[in-house]
């Protein structure tokens, strides 16, 4: 399952929330997460990875959640991009 | 024992063991090793280490500073465990047979890197979070035994080259007793800084990092300006008998606390406070501050990595106004360039910086970061006795135009229905000698004066004060200085306006005779000299102090205006 945002903070993704966003993969053990942008896709459970990929305001971000609870997991991981008014439903 | 001599930054003693503020040497080279499976052991050790110190800071953090401030090393947790970071690390250990150490460096570099070299200033800056965490880490591999300031626990005191305001910023207040440092005096930041936290310290010293080993017994004398390191059992006792004389002292003073201000003739003046946050109000009015001089609005921009909204400044501003229940409260609009950088603003390298972009100068081109200021003030105006001045105005027509920025975001509050009030003093800082010389000028068109002596004497003087090779020209009783001081308190009482002090000058005891005779009306100080100079204020009269001045303008020399004051001072012992 996927879901693409697009970055409205003008920090881009930064450290807090990019934290909020591991944190909340982690709780998903049997689910794999990745985001995908800017062409590079990374695991969501490696906040190094997250930074890595340089979002900035506008960017586009695709979030991928497969296996285990995908639908849950996919939906916890929309709560906190609104929430930290990070992002914006895209398409 | 060793006695080493310095400049007596902050008043008090303090006894206590030595904690020197030394970077250690985190360079790692490259080794093979045969038993890769107590390397990634040694690696597992020092993870768990890691993990178990930054939880213990995080709980602390947030304890003592709240979550914004804890949430960094919820970060730096995440980057602790990152299977980004530790899968290759531990791969290059098994696979090619070299030290964890190594390993780690290498693949960190990678990240560190790779933020450094990223487009957002932001993400730029993460390369520090990174170092931060590697150095943690290595700091276990290889066995170094570094205690970063966030995380003393015991009664120590800091010794360091000098206190950047970073490391200030991460020491803890509860276990810090004092400070001493290389290099520095009474103005530099880590002296204003042992004044606010009301501790002990002497800068200045040149040495005492090399004279002073970690864990060594020291006593600072900021009385004195002496640091005794090792001292024998008697010499403790002595510092012991000191400490609790200047205790009773203290106590003394206290005394004087909900006192008001008068000479001994009847003259009253207004004894006031300099302070940087909100926190500091409680310590203004513990000493029995009537005003608060001089609310150094800097730090509400420091220390971040944007802009603090209106919403957060509306929010400082109301809290002091509000703590100081209608006393007066000067706010100085941002000062920001010269020896104070936002990292965040990213502004060119200057030459001079106290020759260039600062203060006021940057304002009114950067009119978006004044507004919003202009705005949170006005705003906070309902809830107190609020007064605005502007830094390093060297000109009218830079006063005239930050007036009227403030006079259009008043007329846009008021037509938005937010309540502002009607009595707000709008006064000017004066540090510039231009100023100062036009200062009959000024006065015709500003509410008050506060003369800034830290900038007047240095532009004056044309001397850096960061300099220590033109520190002794840094002179505030020289008679060039005293006469601008005049000047500016002469043209303002012919226009019917008051004139403050707000520089260092105005709780120095040889200079407080002086400026009482001046007719200074305000004095702004670090509030733990507002008691004393109090006390001394009510054992002086006006009138003689006033022909004390009028000698002292005559005279050549500052060490000839010091010898003056002190014959006053033992003529009436």
């Amino acid at each position: 399952m996927q879901q693409t945002f697009r970055i409205i903070d003008e920090d881009g993704i930064h450290a807090r929330p990019a934290t909020a966003l591991v944190n909340t993969a982690n709780k998903f053990q049997d689910t794999n997460s990745f985001a995908e942008a800017n062409g590079k896709k990374v695991t969501l459970k490696s906040i190094l990875g997250v930074l890595s990929l340089g979002l900035e305001q506008g960017d586009t971000l695709t979030l991928i959640t497969e296996g285990g609870n995908e639908s849950e997991a996919l939906t916890a991981l929309q709560e906190v991009m609104v929430n930290e008014g990070l992002g914006e439903l895209h398409e | 024992m060793n006695n080493l001599k310095g400049i007596a930054a902050s008043a008090g003693i303090a006894i206590a063991r030595a904690f020197t503020l030394e970077h250690p040497d985190y360079s790692v080279t490259e080794k093979q090793v045969t038993d890769t499976d107590a390397e990634l052991a040694k690696l597992d050790a020092a993870l768990a280490q890691s993990q178990a110190e930054l939880e213990a800071i995080k709980a602390r953090t947030l304890q003592e500073l709240g979550e914004k401030k804890a949430e960094i090393f919820e970060s730096h947790l995440l980057i602790l465990n990152d299977p980004e970071l530790i899968e290759p690390v531990k791969a290059k250990i098994a696979s090619e047979s070299v030290n964890a150490e190594y390993a780690l460096n290498e693949t960190a570099t990678q990240f560190i890197q790779m933020f450094e070299n990223m487009k957002s200033a932001y993400l730029q800056e993460r390369a520090a979070d990174m170092r931060d965490v590697t150095k943690r880490i290595l700091k276990h591999l290889l066995g170094l035994n570094y205690v970063s300031p966030s995380e003393i626990s015991e009664e120590v005191i800091v010794v360091a080259e000098d206190l950047t305001p970073s490391d200030t910023a991460q020491l803890n207040r509860n276990y810090v007793k004092g400070f001493t440092t290389n290099i520095g005096g009474r103005t530099s930041h880590s002296a204003i800084m042992a004044r606010s936290l009301e501790i002990p310290a002497v800068v200045g010293t040149k040495n005492v990092l090399s004279a002073v080993k970690n864990g060594d017994l020291i006593i600072v004398d900021g009385l004195e300006g002496d640091v005794i390191v090792n001292p024998t059992e008697a010499i403790v006792e002595q510092y012991r008998a000191k400490q609790d004389a200047y205790a009773k002292q203290v106590e003394e003073w206290k005394k004087l606390r909900s006192e008001p201000t008068v000479s001994k003739d009847g003259i009253h003046v207004e004894l006031a406070a300099n302070i940087g946050t909100p926190n500091d109000v409680a310590g203004v009015l513990e000493n029995g501050g009537e005003a608060v001089g001089l609310y150094r609005t800097e730090f509400l921009y420091m220390g971040r990595d944007k802009l603090p909204s209106e919403e957060i400044q509306y929010v400082a501003y109301k809290s002091v106004l509000e703590k100081m229940e209608g006393k007066p409260v000067v706010v100085r609009t941002l000062d920001i360039g010269g020896d104070k950088e936002l990292p965040y603003l990213d502004l060119p390298k200057e030459m001079n910086p106290f020759l260039g972009f600062r203060a006021v100068r940057l304002c009114l081109d950067r009119q978006d970061i004044f507004r919003t200021q202009l705005r949170a003030l006005l705003r906070a105006s309902v809830h107190g006795n609020l007064r605005i001045m502007f830094p390093m105005i060297a000109t009218l027509g830079e006063f005239r135009e930050a007036k009227a920025l403030l006079e259009e975001e008043k007329a846009k509050l008021i037509s938005e229905g937010i309540p502002v009030s009607e009595e707000i003093q709008l006064g000017i800082m004066v540090e510039i000698p231009s100023t100062a010389v036009l200062a009959d000028q000024f006065a015709k068109e500003v509410d008050f004066f506060s003369i800034g002596t830290n900038d007047l004497i240095q532009y004056t003087m044309a001397a850096d004060r960061m300099n220590e090779r033109v520190a002794y020209l840094y002179q505030p009783y020289n008679p060039a200085i005293l006469r601008l001081v005049k000047m500016v308190i002469d043209a303002a009482h012919r226009e019917g306006r008051w004139v403050g002090m707000c520089g260092e000058m105005a709780g120095d005891a040889t200079a407080i005779p002086i400026l009482l005779g001046l007719g200074l009306d305000e004095f702004s100080m670090s509030a733990t000299s507002i008691l004393p100079a109090r006390s001394q204020i009510g054992k002086l009269s006006r009138s003689d102090m006033q022909a004390l001045a009028a000698k002292a303008l005559e005279m050549g020399t500052a060490e000839e205006v010091v010898a003056l004051v002190e014959s006053i001072e033992a003529a009436a012992e």
